[in-house]
């Protein structure tokens, strides 16, 4: 269970939100909606635990985050903007070290299979600087699929991907969240509708931030 | 930000603002006091020194630029301590106004920093018959003048006004654990190398000029506390310009 | 898997990403001869007068080629995204800059010490203030890196971050420039030179102590 209460966030000396609260349930997903510079990747940074909320309190299965420390990252994926991949490392290269930074040595041949589920079999070997934008963003996703999280945090996931591509995340989406973890997302489009009970944020310019709600939020 | 909800607003106050909007009219009524003592001091500091006092047996009246330069000297080092010492709340404590002063404080700190090398300069050219000798002092207060040049870039470069607080903090800190090391490191290199490593204090002082000395120093405390409290002023108001109480001062 | 196993697989990662651009290598360097070379032309070449500078100058030098190479220390990760990652791993953010800074040295800082005797011979110093120079570099390079460390988070992703840097970080390098210089040209006026050394050493202990952490905090201001 994610918990927030109060958050607030500023940037530049001036508030984009305040006073958010609400609380997520395994199995749950969240949908941050709202304009350019309302503050949506300020909120994914803080509830991934980059940077600190000047107020509030975020915790996670009842333990706030300042409680959880260092090992804070290993309950959480985040996908910002940027792919997170060296261009001089093959999808392969960058899997495996992705994982041994985050604790788990995977076999070359888990990370082999999780390539081919992300339909880059073929591009494992290959410097990724030589793919696309959207292999790039499957490159990245490999990571979210070999180590298991409860908790994902995705920037605008869809960005890059192509028709079948986009479908594919919502089904992994779907998955995570069928398997009891939660996910919170950020997408100027409509989420793809076999992900489950999603609810939606829409936070708003200049300052007031309000949460739809929906039976979900009590707990 | 005119349109507030008034729950935003007690929020904002509360976690981000110690009290600026009480410090600011406080450090407002301080500062003429303060400036006038400031005058006053150097009035009678000054008379003291440059009428009072006797010539020097060596060095005739040249020597009497000495009650800018030790002052100035002085500050320029004392003032990077205060900024270290606000850099350090200010990252223990969040308190926003802290790194505030430790940046009002910079300007003043190089201020006095290169006054005290324009004054070692024109105390040099007769005393040495060169404007610059690679003297310990002079080349470590030197350095100090570029560690608050440093400070002040960093601190300015940033926009985002946490971020630059933050920074300024940590950069202070780093400073004020090396400043001993490059002030020990310059002494070493000096006596390796035999500079001209004139010593002020050959000559006993007499009582007088101590007195004068004792005076232009309170007086440069003075100054340099009127002047950052009126920088840490510009500095609230550049930042709090959206909050209620600014606006209602009517200054913008 | 612990700390330590996180510290060899960020290492490990630093150096292969290097491996994989050894020309950046190079190009320090070059930077580095070039510099060395510059000054016999500019001062002449007179065989007393280089054995003179030499010392400052290959230091100065040295210096300035470590400094050019600080800013590639975190704009990689930054600029890509990975620092996010780096900064997400269940282990001290301090670590994980520990094992950059590590990194970092071996591929710049290293290289460059021992490049250095080449220059040296050029400068015509004699074999004691060759072995003095090297040791010095590679004692007095990590204070470089450390406090460089530092400033190169501090100014991440700002305008002019490189020349802010090089403002910041200069200053308090100024130690490192007279003992390390000083070592060797204790070695050429007949004494050991260790106690510059062994400063130079103390002053490197303390900084790599305390740098990563005071980094790591940076590199968090960074990324907000």
């Amino acid at each position: 269970m994610l918990q927030v209460q109060n958050l607030a966030a500023a940037r530049g000396g001036r508030v984009l939100f305040s006073g958010l609260s609400f609380t997520l349930l395994a199995g749950q997903c969240l949908h941050v909606q709202g304009a350019n510079g309302v503050g949506k990747t300020s909120l994914l940074k803080m509830l991934a635990g980059l940077s600190p909320s000047p107020v509030g309190r975020v915790s996670w299965q009842d333990k706030s985050y300042a409680e959880w420390g260092d090992d804070l990252g290993a309950q959480l994926h985040y996908l910002g903007h940027r792919d997170a991949l060296k261009d001089t490392l093959s999808p392969l290269e960058n899997l495996l070290i992705g994982a041994r930074l985050h604790g788990v040595r995977l076999t070359e041949h888990t990370a082999l299979q999780v390539l081919q589920r992300v339909g880059l079999a073929c591009h494992a070997d290959l410097p990724v600087r030589q793919l696309s934008q959207g292999q790039k963003r499957r490159a990245t996703l490999a990571r979210c699929l070999a180590l298991p999280r409860p908790i994902w945090i995705m920037d605008e996931p869809w960005v890059g991907l192509d028709l079948a591509g986009q479908a594919e995340l919502g089904a992994w989406i779907a998955a995570h969240l069928n398997s009891g973890g939660i996910a919170i997302l950020t997408s100027h489009q409509l989420l793809p509708e076999q992900i489950p009970s999603v609810s939606i944020l829409a936070l708003h310019a200049p300052n007031a931030a309000t949460a739809v709600p929906e039976a979900a939020w009590a707990c | 930000m005119t349109m507030d909800t008034p729950k935003n607003k007690v929020n904002w106050h509360l976690f981000h603002y110690a009290a600026p909007s009480t410090f600011y009219p406080l450090a407002g009524k301080a500062i003429p006091w303060l400036m006038t003592l400031a005058v006053v001091l150097a009035a009678i500091g000054l008379w003291i020194g440059m009428a009072v006092a006797p010539s020097d047996a060596q060095q005739g009246d040249g020597y009497r630029i000495i009650y800018l330069h030790v002052p100035s000297s002085w500050m320029a080092m004392f003032i990077y301590i205060v900024m270290a010492f606000w850099s350090v709340i200010h990252l223990v404590w969040k308190t926003r106004l802290s790194a505030l002063m430790a940046q009002a404080l910079a300007p003043t700190g190089a201020w006095m920093a290169l006054m005290s090398l324009v004054t070692g300069a024109l105390w040099g050219k007769p005393m040495w018959g060169t404007w610059w000798v690679w003297d310990a002092r002079l080349t470590s207060m030197l350095l100090l003048f570029f560690l608050y040049l440093g400070f002040i870039a960093l601190t300015r470069s940033i926009d985002d006004p946490d971020r630059s607080d933050q920074a300024g903090s940590l950069l202070a800190i780093v400073g004020v654990f090396n400043v001993p090391v490059i002030y020990f490191s310059v002494y070493w290199w000096n006596t390796l190398h035999q500079g001209a490593s004139v010593s002020s204090k050959g000559s006993s002082m007499a009582g007088v000029m101590l007195a004068a000395m004792l005076l232009m120093s309170l007086a440069a405390w003075m100054y340099s506390i009127a002047m950052t409290l009126r920088r840490v002023r510009v500095l609230i108001l550049q930042r709090e310009a959206s909050t209620r109480w600014v606006q209602e001062l009517n200054i913008l | 898997m612990g700390v330590l196993s996180f510290f060899a697989s960020v290492l490990e990662r630093d150096v292969l990403l290097a491996w994989r651009q050894r020309g950046d290598v190079l190009l320090g360097l070059m930077f580095f001869m070039l510099v060395a070379t510059l000054f016999p032309l500019a001062v002449g070449p007179e065989p007393n007068g280089l054995l003179r500078i030499g010392p400052g100058v290959l230091w100065v030098a040295a210096l300035l080629a470590n400094l050019l190479a600080l800013p590639r220390l975190f704009h990689g990760d930054w600029i890509d995204g990975s620092l996010e990652q780096l900064l997400l791993a269940p282990y001290p953010p301090s670590m994980m800059v520990a094992a950059k800074f590590a990194a970092h040295w071996l591929v710049t800082s290293l290289p460059l010490a021992l490049a250095a005797p080449l220059l040296a011979i050029q400068y015509g110093l004699p074999l004691a203030q060759c072995l003095m120079l090297v040791a010095s570099l590679l004692v007095g390079t990590p204070i470089i890196t450390a406090l460089g460390g530092i400033g190169a988070a501090l100014t991440l992703g700002l305008r002019q971050g490189e020349v802010l840097l090089a403002l910041l970080v200069l200053p308090l390098l100024a130690p490192v420039l007279i003992f390390g210089s000083g070592a060797v040209g204790a070695v050429a006026a007949g004494q050991s030179g260790m106690a510059e050394l062994s400063l130079l050493a103390a002053m490197a202990c303390t900084s790599v102590f305390f740098a990563p952490w005071l980094a790591a905090k940076a590199l968090r201001l960074a990324i907000e």
